[in-house]
């Protein structure tokens, strides 16, 4: 029977689990424990439903609802002097629960506070585009797009980021091959010759096994050594190196050993 | 139209039928002044940039997924590949956000040794930072001293680690190695040597004609654009923001030593250049109140959390179970409690965080690195119309972008 693979998660995973182990948990810490983050928190309730709040590591967690992004940022940056969003990026729980977490991570600087603002978006739910508030969003929204294909409402030039516009599949996911896959072999001859050249060209040469007369000296190829000395120019003529004193190269001289001298301390 | 997928010549960058008088053109992905692998695709009336778009990913690797395919001491070593020319900074961010999560104190010999690190680094890295942009700009002269002083400062670190580029000497929970014999009065030597050579540079551009015509006003990032793109570093400080996180949220023992950080609300590329040479004179002035704090600390350099950490090497070697924690933490992996965390840390660029969300699993369930350079790309796409297209490699060089980290 073939082995079960689990293909909603592809990433790599531990050989071996303890059964009992229970992980810990890094502590959480009630709004009310902190002043300041408890009044942030009712302002945000205000404008949109906050499914929940906690601290975690100095940092005040606020679970809203997808389609109040806009609205709680808005207010996040004009009333509660969150100015900066310094990332926004998601988590993939495609698998787990069937959509992604948004995070948006906000600074602000007279208090030197942080907010992580997150919220759960369906694999085909749009999310509003917030860069004209942020700027910064504008690439971040891009990247979510381009890394995980978020979907992503009027933003102004909604294109791939980091892989090339043609690229299909959205590398950040956990169901993305972590080999190259079919288009990646092909991509180069596609995209320069066509398809229909991929029988005259052939795929690209990736063969471990080759072998090739610098492979001695390079130490590139381990398991394919040949004894030392042994001829594997494969008739290519040698280059000899000649000596400017020898009536060669201009410049290119014999290193003279009683000439050289060792420093004790740098100048 | 040709056809854009054969080998023919095929000007897909310069398109000269325009009636509207604009002309197109790629800026790279190989020109030298875009210190990397950035195309600027610019649209041109005349001279003056209209339109400015940034493409990038040519450096992509796919950090992110790397990470979440290995366990994080594995992950360490990738990170050097980012910021590639402060490495440090990179572990050293990474291994704080880890340390975070597990909840671990750092004994504070390894402290004190980060803390010499991560300065050295931002010397090397504003050193390296001014070579290339007084370059760029024309400066040519600059380069040859400011090569000499980070040469200098990188052969302390390789008597350090070994390694002149990819440190790696920032580990989860410490550093490996103590210092060598000597090591310190070297340090103390070079840093008390610097601040002359910064003179040296200083006499060379502060008042040039040149250099100032062609820095002065140039690339002005007002102070509500900087906050709204998430600019950080020196970049923010010198449009009028007062934001080092070195002061505001201190980490290692950066509350116990005296510094200043200076602050500019010009915000134009000389305001830049002034602020990086005002920031190596304080690294120096970190690093000289650093130094004797070494004596004071007792020998221990990892931090005791055997379920996180390894033993000592005597220890592995001599007791059975360091040995046979050691052998699961090396195949299998540590594997931090359940929770996220976002810690920022002030790196040679700007802010650089990592934010990780670990499931308890040894890999990480999602890691995201937060590079400064990748919003100071994305600005030039509303700081660049307006400028000359000759001011376009200056913007570029004074705000300071590596490639590695913004592609990552």
């Amino acid at each position: 029977m073939r082995p079960y693979s689990d293909k909603t998660n592809v990433q790599k995973k531990s050989y071996y689990t303890d059964r009992y182990y229970v992980a810990p948990s890094v502590p959480k810490a009630t709004i009310d424990s902190d002043e300041v983050f408890a009044r942030d928190v009712e302002v945000v309730a205000m404008v949109a439903t906050v499914q929940e709040a906690y601290i975690q590591l100095g940092h005040l967690v606020l679970f809203i609802d997808a389609v109040d992004n806009k609205k709680a940022l808005t207010l996040l940056k004009d009333e509660l002097g969150y100015e900066m969003l310094m990332e926004m990026s998601c988590i993939d729980w495609l698998a787990k629960r069937g959509e992604f977490e948004v995070f948006y991570e906000l600074l602000n600087v007279t208090t030197a506070r942080r907010i992580r603002l997150k919220m759960f978006v369906k694999e085909n739910q749009a999310l509003e585009s917030v860069s004209d508030i942020f700027r910064s969003a504008d690439w971040s929204e891009r990247e979510a797009y381009d890394m995980f294909g978020i979907k992503i409402n009027n933003h102004p030039y909604m294109k791939r980021l980091l892989m090339p516009d043609d690229w299909q599949g959205h590398p950040l996911r956990k169901t993305y091959p972590l080999q190259g896959d079919e288009f990646a072999a092909w991509y180069e001859v596609d995209k320069i010759f066509g398809k229909e050249a991929r029988d005259l060209i052939g795929p690209e040469i990736r063969d471990a096994a080759r072998i090739d007369r610098y492979d001695t000296t390079r130490f590139a190829r381990l398991g394919h050594e040949v004894p030392f000395g042994t001829n594997i120019s494969q008739g290519e003529p040698d280059t000899p190196i000649r000596y400017q004193e020898e009536g060669g190269v201009f410049l290119i001289k014999r290193l003279d050993a009683t000439k050289t001298k060792t420093l004790d301390n740098r100048r | 139209m040709q056809q854009t997928n054969r080998l023919t010549p095929f000007f897909e960058n310069i398109n000269f039928e325009r009636d509207d008088n604009t002309m197109v053109i790629n800026f790279g992905p190989q020109h030298p002044s875009a210190h990397g692998q950035l195309r600027l695709i610019l649209e041109l009336d005349g001279e003056l940039v209209t339109r400015a778009v940034p493409d990038i990913g040519y450096l992509h690797r796919g950090v992110e997924k790397m990470a979440e395919n290995m366990i994080y001491n594995e992950f360490l070593p990738t990170t050097d590949r980012m910021d590639y020319i402060a490495a440090t900074s990179n572990n050293y961010a990474f291994a704080l956000a880890v340390e975070k999560l597990l909840d671990l104190d750092v004994p504070r010999r390894a402290k004190v040794i980060r803390m010499i690190l991560l300065e050295l680094n931002r010397i090397i890295s504003h050193l390296f930072w001014l070579a290339t942009h007084a370059l760029d700009v024309g400066a040519m002269t600059v380069m040859f001293f400011t090569f000499r002083e980070r040469e200098y400062a990188m052969d302390l670190i390789e008597e350090y680690c070994g390694a002149r580029l990819t440190h790696s000497a920032v580990r989860i929970g410490g550093v490996p190695l103590d210092i060598p014999d000597g090591w310190l009065e070297k340090v103390l030597k070079y840093i008390r040597k610097l601040p002359n050579d910064i003179k040296d540079y200083e006499a060379l551009l502060d008042e040039n004609r040149i250099w100032k015509m062609r820095l002065e006003k140039v690339g002005v990032i007002p102070t509500e654009m900087a906050k709204s793109w998430g600019v950080s570093g020196v970049a923010l400080r010198a449009s009028g923001v007062n934001w080092d996180l070195r002061k505001e949220q201190p980490y290692e023992l950066y509350d116990e030593i005296d510094f200043t950080v200076p602050v500019s609300d010009i915000g134009d590329s000389y305001a830049r250049y002034k602020l990086y040479m005002e920031e190596m004179r304080q690294s120096i002035r970190i690093i000289e109140q650093v130094v004797p704090m070494y004596a004071k600390t007792d020998s221990a350099l990892m931090a005791h959390a055997p379920q996180y950490i390894s033993a000592p090497k005597e220890q592995i070697m001599t007791q059975n179970y360091s040995l046979m924690q050691h052998f699961v933490l090396v195949t299998q992996g540590m594997r931090p409690p359940v929770g996220e965390v976002y810690v920022a840390t002030e790196s040679p660029k700007g802010e650089l965080a990592f934010y990780i969300n670990s499931q308890g699993e040894p890999y990480p369930y999602r890691l995201k690195a937060r590079a400064p350079s990748f919003w100071h790309t994305g600005i030039l796409q509303d700081l660049l119309p307006g400028c000359y297209l000759a001011d376009v490699v200056t913007i570029i060089g004074s705000l300071n972008i590596v490639f590695g980290e913004v592609d990552r």
